[in-house]
C-alpha cells in the first residue's frame, strides 16, 4: 500500500471511494418546508440516483451550520429523521460555510477507512427562521470585548479582506464584478437557483452600497435549502452504475482565528488546503490536471481569491482569467458552471449543492444545460468558513 | 440493476415552496414566532482583561514572545505558534497604520445607519507586522481615506472610560 506523508499525515486507504448519487432541494430566501422536510426530498433524489434505497444506508453524515438560525439547540437531533439517521450510526459535522465541503470529506473517512460501505451525507440549512434577518444572529460570531462593542456587521470581515486584495494586487471592482455577472447567468440554466440573472458590471457597481466596497450584487443571498451525497466502496460502485465518480484527494486547513493579525491578501488557508488534497491526488499542476473547479463564492471577490489560494492562478491573476473568459462553462478551465453561491443560493452548508454535488454531476456528465463544453475527468470543490479562515477541498475523478 | 449510460440530467427535481416574509407577516403560512430572551455575562480572562485595564489608563498594551520574537496585539496569555506562556508585557504606542479600510452603509441587523461609518485595520506601532485591531476611523470624510494613511487614537476623558474597546473612540488622521 502506497502511503503519502504530509507533516506526519498518512493516506491510506481500505478502500477507494465513488460517489454515485446527489439530490437537493430548490434554493429560495424562505422556503415553506422544515429543516427535516428538505432532508427528505434532498435524499430521496440522491437514493433515487444512486438506485438504492435508506436500507441499504449503513451510516449517516449530517452537515449544518450555527444552532442559531433555526432557533433550536442540538438541530442534528432535530433534523435526523429526514436525515435517514436512525438505527444507524449518525453525526454531525460543522465547520461554518466550510462544512459545504467538510461534510463529504467526513463521509469519505466513513467509506476509505473500511467502516462501511454505503454512507449518505446530508447537509441542511433553514436560515430564514431567524426573522427578519439572519445577519441578527451572525453578529454573535464576532469577539465578545474586541469586535461587538464596535456594533460590527459581518459584512465588515468581507469587505475588509475585499479591499486589502484589491490594494495589494491593484485589482479593480470592475474585474471583480465579472464573477458576479458570470455566476449569476451560470445559474440561469439550474432549476434551483434562487437569484439568478442577466446582470452587467454597471448593475453591480451602482448597487446598493453595504460595507464598501461590498455592494448588494457583490454578495450571495442568504438561502433555505438541503443537499445530499451518496458514498460508497468501489465494489459497490461496480453493481451500481457504469458511470462512478471517485474521490481522489480530501483536504483542509485552518488559519489563526486571530483574524486582524492575518494579511487578507492572499488566503493561506486555502493553500494549505489544496497542498494536502493534491499531494494525495498526486496533482502538481493544478492549471493543467484539473478540468472544472467550484470555489466558494459567497462574495465575488473570494471565487478569485481562493483561485489564486487553490493555485489556479498567479496572486492578482485571477482576474485575468476572468476577462479572458477562461472561467466561463465554455472556457478552458469552467469556475462555477452550476452559478455557485452568487447565482444559485447560499444555504451555508447545503452549498454542497453547487459544490461537492455539482462537482460529481460534471464529472458524470449529467449537469444538462450547465455541462461545461471541454471533456473533463478532474474537478475540484472547495468551501471556507468558521471565521473566515477554515478552508476544505475535494477533487474527484471520473477515472479511477 | 447497473444505471449504465442512461441520459439524466441532475438534479433530478427543484423542490421546495417558496414563501415570503409578506406571507408570515399576512398569517398565510402557518408559523410560530417567539423572541428568546437570553442574558449572557462573559469574563474577560487572563489577557483580554489586563488589555482593557490598560485602555482604562490610556495604554494599549501587547504581549512579546522571545520564540518566534512576535510583539503581538491583541494580547493573548499564550503564543499560538511556539505554543509556550508569552514573555512579558509591552506598552504600544496608540498610533498606527491603515491595513484596509470600509465604509459601512449598516449596523449589526443590517439595517441602515444614519450615516456611513468608516472601520479599518490599524497595524499598532510597536507591534509586529500585520498586528492589528479593528477599530473606528473619525474626523475625515469617508472618501479621504486611503490604505497606509498614518493614524491616531482619539480616547474618551479619563473619567468616561470604563475598560472598553470604545476608551478610544476612534482614530483620527495624524498630521506631519
Ligand atoms: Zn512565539
Amino acid at each position: 500500500m502506497e502511503v503519502e506523508v504530509i507533516k506526519g499525515l498518512k493516506f491510506q486507504k481500505k478502500q477507494d471511494v465513488a460517489i454515485v448519487g446527489a439530490g437537493m432541494t430548490s434554493f429560495k430566501r424562505r422556503l415553506n418546508e422544515t429543516g427535516r422536510e428538505l432532508n427528505y426530498y434532498a435524499v430521496r433524489q440522491a437514493l433515487e440516483e444512486a438506485g438504492l434505497t435508506i436500507d441499504d444506508v449503513e451510516i449517516v453524515v449530517l452537515g449544518s451550520a450555527p444552532d442559531a438560525f433555526d432557533g433550536v439547540h442540538m438541530k442534528e437531533e432535530y433534523l435526523s429523521d429526514g436525515a435517514g439517521g436512525f438505527d444507524r450510526p449518525y453525526m454531525r459535522y460543522f465547520v461554518g460555510g466550510g462544512t459545504a465541503v467538510f461534510a463529504p470529506i467526513a463521509g469519505y473517512f466513513h467509506v476509505a477507512s473500511g467502516l462501511a460501505d454505503v454512507c449518505l451525507v446530508v447537509c441542511e440549512e433553514k436560515m430564514s427562521s431567524c426573522h427578519p434577518h439572519p445577519q441578527s444572529a451572525f453578529k454573535y460570531i464576532w469577539d465578545f470585548f474586541l469586535d461587538r462593542p464596535l456594533k460590527p456587521n459581518l459584512i465588515w470581515i468581507f469587505a475588509l479582506e475585499m479591499r486589502r486584495y484589491m490594494h495589494v494586487n491593484n485589482v479593480k471592482h470592475e474585474d471583480i464584478a465579472l464573477v458576479s455577472v458570470k455566476n449569476k447567468a451560470n445559474a440561469l440554466d439550474h432549476p434551483c437557483s434562487h437569484v439568478a440573472e442577466k446582470i452587467t458590471v454597471e448593475d453591480v457597481l451602482n448597487s446598493e452600497p453595504m460595507a464598501l466596497p461590498v455592494r448588494r450584487l457583490d454578495v450571495s443571498p442568504p438561502s433555505d435549502g438541503a443537499a445530499a451525497l451518496v458514498m460508497v466502496a468501489a465494489h459497490k460502485a461496480r453493481h451500481l452504475t457504469d458511470e462512478p465518480v471517485w474521490v481522489t484527494g480530501v483536504g483542509w486547513s485552518l488559519d489563526t482565528t486571530w483574524w486582524t493579525n492575518r494579511d487578507l491578501y492572499y488566503p493561506r488557508y486555502a493553500a494549505e488546503s489544496a497542498k494536502m488534497a493534491y499531494k494525495m491526488a498526486h496533482i502538481t499542476d493544478p492549471r493543467k490536471q484539473i478540468d472544472v473547479v467550484e470555489p466558494y463564492d459567497p462574495f465575488d471577490y473570494k471565487e478569485l481569491h481562493h483561485l489564486e489560494g487553490l493555485g489556479f492562478a498567479k496572486k492578482g491573476e485571477a482576474p485575468i482569467l476572468t476577462k479572458e473568459g477562461v472561467t466561463q462553462r465554455d472556457g478552458d478551465l469552467p469556475v462555477c458552471p452550476s452559478g455557485g453561491l452568487l447565482g444559485v443560493g447560499n444555504p451555508i452548508s447545503a452549498a454542497m449543492g453547487v459544490k461537492a454535488c455539482e462537482i460529481y454531476w460534471q464529472l458524470s456528465y449529467r449537469a444538462g444545460k450547465r455541462q461545461v463544453a471541454k471533456e473533463v475527468s478532474t474537478g475540484l470543490c472547495q468551501a471556507w468558513g468558521d471565521l473566515m479562515q477554515i478552508s476544505t477541498v475535494m477533487i474527484m475523478s471520473n477515472k479511477r | 440493476m447497473a444505471v449504465g449510460k442512461r441520459k439524466i440530467e441532475c438534479p433530478l427535481y427543484a423542490e421546495g415552496t417558496a414563501v415570503s416574509e409578506e406571507d408570515i407577516k399576512t398569517r398565510k403560512v402557518t408559523h410560530y414566532e417567539d423572541h428568546p430572551d437570553i442574558r449572557y455575562s462573559w469574563t474577560a480572562g487572563q489577557a483580554i482583561s489586563r488589555f482593557l485595564n490598560g485602555l482604562k489608563e490610556g495604554k494599549i498594551l501587547g504581549v512579546k514572545c522571545d520564540g518566534c520574537k512576535r510583539i503581538m496585539v491583541p494580547p493573548r496569555m499564550f503564543c499560538e505558534l511556539c505554543y509556550k506562556p508569552i514573555d512579558g508585557w509591552v506598552e504600544l504606542k496608540d498610533t498606527g497604520t491603515i491595513l484596509t479600510y470600509s465604509i459601512s452603509y449598516i449596523d449589526p441587523d443590517a439595517r441602515p445607519l444614519p450615516k456611513p461609518i468608516v472601520v479599518a485595520l490599524i497595524q499598532i506601532d510597536g507591534a509586529s507586522q500585520n498586528m492589528a485591531i479593528m477599530h473606528l476611523i473619525g474626523e475625515i470624510e469617508p472618501e479621504k481615506v486611503y490604505v497606509g494613511m498614518r493614524v491616531k487614537a482619539v480616547w474618551k476623558p479619563e473619567n468616561e472610560r470604563e475598560g472598553s474597546v470604545t476608551d478610544i473612540k476612534y482614530w483620527k488622521p495624524l498630521e506631519g
